[in-house]
């Protein structure tokens, strides 16, 4: 198998893997990051979303091949320390009881870091349009709220 | 009461179908850990260790149920934290006779056992500090963690008393607190999971490794029932990663390092496959097969009065047929299970519903008896029913026992879609004879269907009449003298199994249409009409006016939208939704606002309570507005999101949830949002343009 350096959160990684190897189970199986979720593995759910150099991606359709010099931020290093998860969507999002079952909700937060790191205070029509993960739990009201929670906490 | 004494008691509820064993004891690591019953351990360092023993989907049960129990035990609730239970008799659900999470029962079930748990536990604690104070218990109480001594101002935490209470006895039966007196349950609180969550660490089934551990990805027959003829692994075993191709009941399986070189390999496999006769079953041809039952007596349900003679004798008839889909749960989290069979006993890490199921399987497959098998209950990524199977579970058993070493099965979101146990199809025949002042006299369902407890439960249907078919058709509300519901029980060869709400599903779809259907006959408002038929039913009533004022029904909307009404019981709860709908030039169906009335008895987290039914709205609106399972050659046609669709941000309502004071007992809540939607869309939608839609899903209006 080829070899692949990268950098996820902050930290320089060499993994072995198939070219063809989807970024996700590159972060889940070999690196052990497991807070990035598989869903739908052909980018319609967002379960698998991370930061690409800042861009909101979904990482079961990128291969590792693809992946070049680009920094990967996963839910692991959104906030400068994972345990107390300080970065204002999460902190909004646990202001606003967002989660139920949780299994997108990696997706989600970091789909919101990207959208407000873009646009600091969307209207209700950018969030329809930037939020398109599927939350089968239907927590998308909490969520709306949560993501003008976390604009006015900028 | 002796710990293991409490534990063969609360064992002693359940049916003989569970075999427990002996809890692992963590006083034999901390002999001062103040270990009460099989729910609470209190540590020296004021941790209250809550084991919840259901499995937290979602729906809250992590908050509910600790909720429940630390305000008897006057708990400082910022110590709760939380651990899943192990498979043991112990934690039957008194509702099922068996480990499980479903039905909506799980507040229920516990509503009195984990407050009495509590209750006990603080009255050992306050025991305990009365003995080291040397003093009375009368003039101790208990509060946020503590036991306080008022006269003298002393004070003791939780922590401080576990190790004495722990060598104290439990008594058996304390005085419960009065609700009004709550200051932790029955109020709004956020969830003890949430942090967890939010920063990825929550470890849901898919999450579990360990060393030496393999992923497996399974290759199923096509068509449903059908069995390997032959299979060829060249290709699948040149994949890189690839370590193993083993033959299971259900299929091939294909052992890789990872996910990615087994799914490769997995999709590299040649299989040829004995379809069997589901080959020739097609969406098509069970429309057909409903059609030809529909027109033959069922097995009756319900009868009351005589429905023929009203029915004949009416100067009114109306009639109508509805057919609805099958349906997919695609929880989030694709099925996954780990498992290591050894010779000694067997563990199994799993996203279920069923404890009790998975432990008598590992006891099977693994050759050894259910007391050295260990179920770790992982958080789900999802349940909606689709979880209580083990179907999943059992692949990890057999492949794991095929290659000695642990193995994670993992399905594809394509496996998921086209493996399922689908919510059945089913159709409807109605009949109302109705009076010359527009009321029905006469009321006929017959309900066609196949059985999920034909397959789950077969001893559950007797003379063909599966109870659970007929849920929520049956127990139709409305007055009306003479009623006649019947079941035509009809296998299509497709598997069906428990889908939120269950069958509730679609008889409420049935009724709350029909029901809608007798209003506009009668040239009555929907609202009102329902309300003058529920004379005998106050509870659908309160919540039909509640949801109708909250919503302003009657008031002017703004041009292009009107609203639905509709009612259901189910698991014990009450719900009302009024649904504002839109239609576009195109034909899409767009819902602007659900106002939704919830009585579900006395309650836990007022909280948990809109989520759920906001989850309930959208999961039902899905399925209404997007949601089917089609059949082709007995293939299932749809794979992934992209053809089975799910609801969006762009798509979500604003709902409104309010909910009854009530002092009745609790009812279920993960559930019964669901089945009011479908039909509160479909009477919105009839109000706006004159269409009676029949079929789910509404699909696009033309």
């Amino acid at each position: 198998m080829p070899s692949y350096s990268l950098t996820v959160n902050g930290r320089p990684y060499t993994v072995f893997a198939a070219a063809d190897t989807p970024l996700l189970w590159v972060l889940r199986d070999n690196l052990g990051l497991t807070g990035t979720k598989f869903g739908c593995g052909i980018a319609q759910c967002g379960a698998c979303t991370v930061h690409l150099d800042g861009e909101a991606t979904r990482s079961c359709v990128t291969p590792i091949s693809g992946v070049g010099t680009a920094k990967v931020t996963t839910i692991e290093g959104l906030s400068p320390t994972a345990t107390t998860a300080s970065h204002r969507v999460q902190k909004a999002w646990v202001a606003e009881d967002v989660p139920q079952c949780g299994y997108c909700q990696s997706g989600q937060v970091m789909a919101a870091a990207a959208l407000l790191a873009k646009t600091p205070d969307p209207s209700d029509a950018q969030i329809d349009e930037a939020m398109t993960n599927i939350c089968r739990c239907g927590t998308y009201q909490r969520i709306r709220a949560a993501v003008h929670r976390a604009a006015k906490e900028a | 009461m002796e710990r293991r004494a409490f534990l063969e008691t609360a064992g002693g509820l359940g049916a003989a179908l569970v075999i427990g064993f002996r809890i692992p004891n963590r006083r034999e690591q901390d002999p001062a850990l103040f270990a009460p019953n099989a729910w609470l351990r209190i540590g020296t360092d004021d941790s209250i260790l809550v084991l919840v023993d259901r499995s937290e989907m979602g729906q809250g049960v992590t908050t509910a149920l600790p909720m429940l129990l630390a305000e008897e035990l006057e708990a400082d609730w910022t110590k709760v934290k939380i651990e899943f239970a192990p498979a043991d008799k112990a934690y039957i659900n008194p509702l099922f006779g068996m480990q499980g999470t479903g039905g909506s029962t799980s507040v229920r079930a516990a509503w009195t056992p984990l407050r009495k748990a509590g209750a006990a536990a603080r009255e050992v604690l306050i025991a305990a500090a009365a003995q080291r104070w040397d003093v009375k218990t009368t003039e101790c109480r208990a509060e946020r963690g503590a036991v306080v001594h008022a006269k003298t101002k002393r004070r003791l935490r939780y922590g401080q008393l576990a190790a004495r209470a722990a060598t104290l006895p439990v008594p058996a039966d304390v005085p419960l607190k009065d609700p009004k007196a709550w200051r932790i349950a029955g109020k709004p609180m956020n969830r003890l999971d949430t942090p967890v969550k939010v920063n990825g660490r929550a470890k849901f089934g898919i999450d579990v490794s360990m060393p030496g551990m393999r992923v497996a990805v399974v290759a199923r027959s096509p068509v449903f029932g059908g069995k390997v003829k032959s299979f060829d692994a060249t290709r699948a075993k040149a994949v890189d990663g690839v370590r193993d191709v083993v033959p299971i009941s259900s299929g091939i399986a294909v052992v890789g390092s990872g996910y990615w070189p087994a799914k490769q390999g997995r999709d590299a496999l040649q299989v040829v496959w004995d379809e069997g006769p589901t080959a020739g079953v097609s969406s098509a041809t069970i429309s057909q097969l409903f059609a030809e039952r529909a027109a033959q007596a069922g097995v009756v349900a319900r009868h009351d009065g005589d429905p023929d003679g009203a029915l004949g004798g009416a100067p009114q008839r109306v009639e109508a047929v509805y057919e609805l889909p099958f349906l997919a749960h695609a929880t989030m989290e694709p099925m996954n299970c780990s498992a290591h069979v050894r010779p000694d006993g067997v563990d199994i890490w799993a996203p279920t519903q069923f404890q009790t199921g998975a432990q008598g399987l590992g006891a099977q497959i693994g050759g050894v008896p259910p007391e050295k098998v260990q179920v770790h209950t992982t958080y789900l990524g999802g349940g909606f029913g689709r979880r209580f199977e083990l179907d999943f579970i059992q692949e990890a058993l057999e492949v794991s026992k095929a290659v000695g070493a642990p193995v994670k099965v993992i399905w594809s979101r394509e496996d998921d879609i086209r493996n399922a146990q689908y919510r059945p199809a089913n159709y409807h025949k109605m009949a109302a004879g109705v009076d010359a002042a527009g009321r029905p006299v006469a009321w006929t369902h017959r309900i066609v269907a196949p059985s999920i407890m034909a397959r789950v439960f077969p001893n559950a249907v007797q003379n063909g009449l599966d109870n659970e078919a007929v849920e929520g058709g049956k127990e139709m509300a409305y007055t009306v003298p003479n009623v006649h519901v019947d079941y035509q029980l009809t296998d299509t060869g497709i598997p069906v199994g428990f889908w939120r709400s269950v069958n509730n599903s679609y008889n409420a779809f049935a009724v709350e249409t029909f029901i809608d259907e007798l209003a506009a006959a009668a040239k009555a408002d929907p609202f009102e009409y329902r309300r003058g038929l529920l004379t005998n039913a106050p509870r659908h009533r309160g919540v039909l006016e509640l949801a109708a004022a909250k919503a302003g029904w009657g008031t002017p909307l703004p041009a292009g939208r009107a609203r639905g009404i509709a009612v259901h019981k189910s698991f014990e709860s009450y719900v009302a939704q009024v649904a504002e709908v839109s239609v576009s030039s195109d034909g899409a169906v767009r819902v602007h606002r659900v106002v939704c009335a919830v009585d579900c008895g006395m309650h836990v987290n007022p909280s948990t309570i809109e989520a759920q039914m906001q989850s309930c709205i959208v999961f039902g609106l899905t399925a209404a507005l997007k949601g089917a399972i089609t059949i082709e050659n007995g293939r299932v046609v749809q794979s992934n999101f992209n053809d089975y669709e799910m609801l969006r941000m762009a798509d979500m309502p604003l709902v409104e949830v309010y909910i009854v004071p009530s002092t009745e007992a609790p009812g279920g809540i993960g559930e019964p949002g669901t089945p009011p939607i479908a039909p509160a869309v479909g009477n919105a939608i009839f109000a706006l343009t004159g269409k009676r839609i029949r079929k789910l899903p509404f699909g696009t209006v033309v």
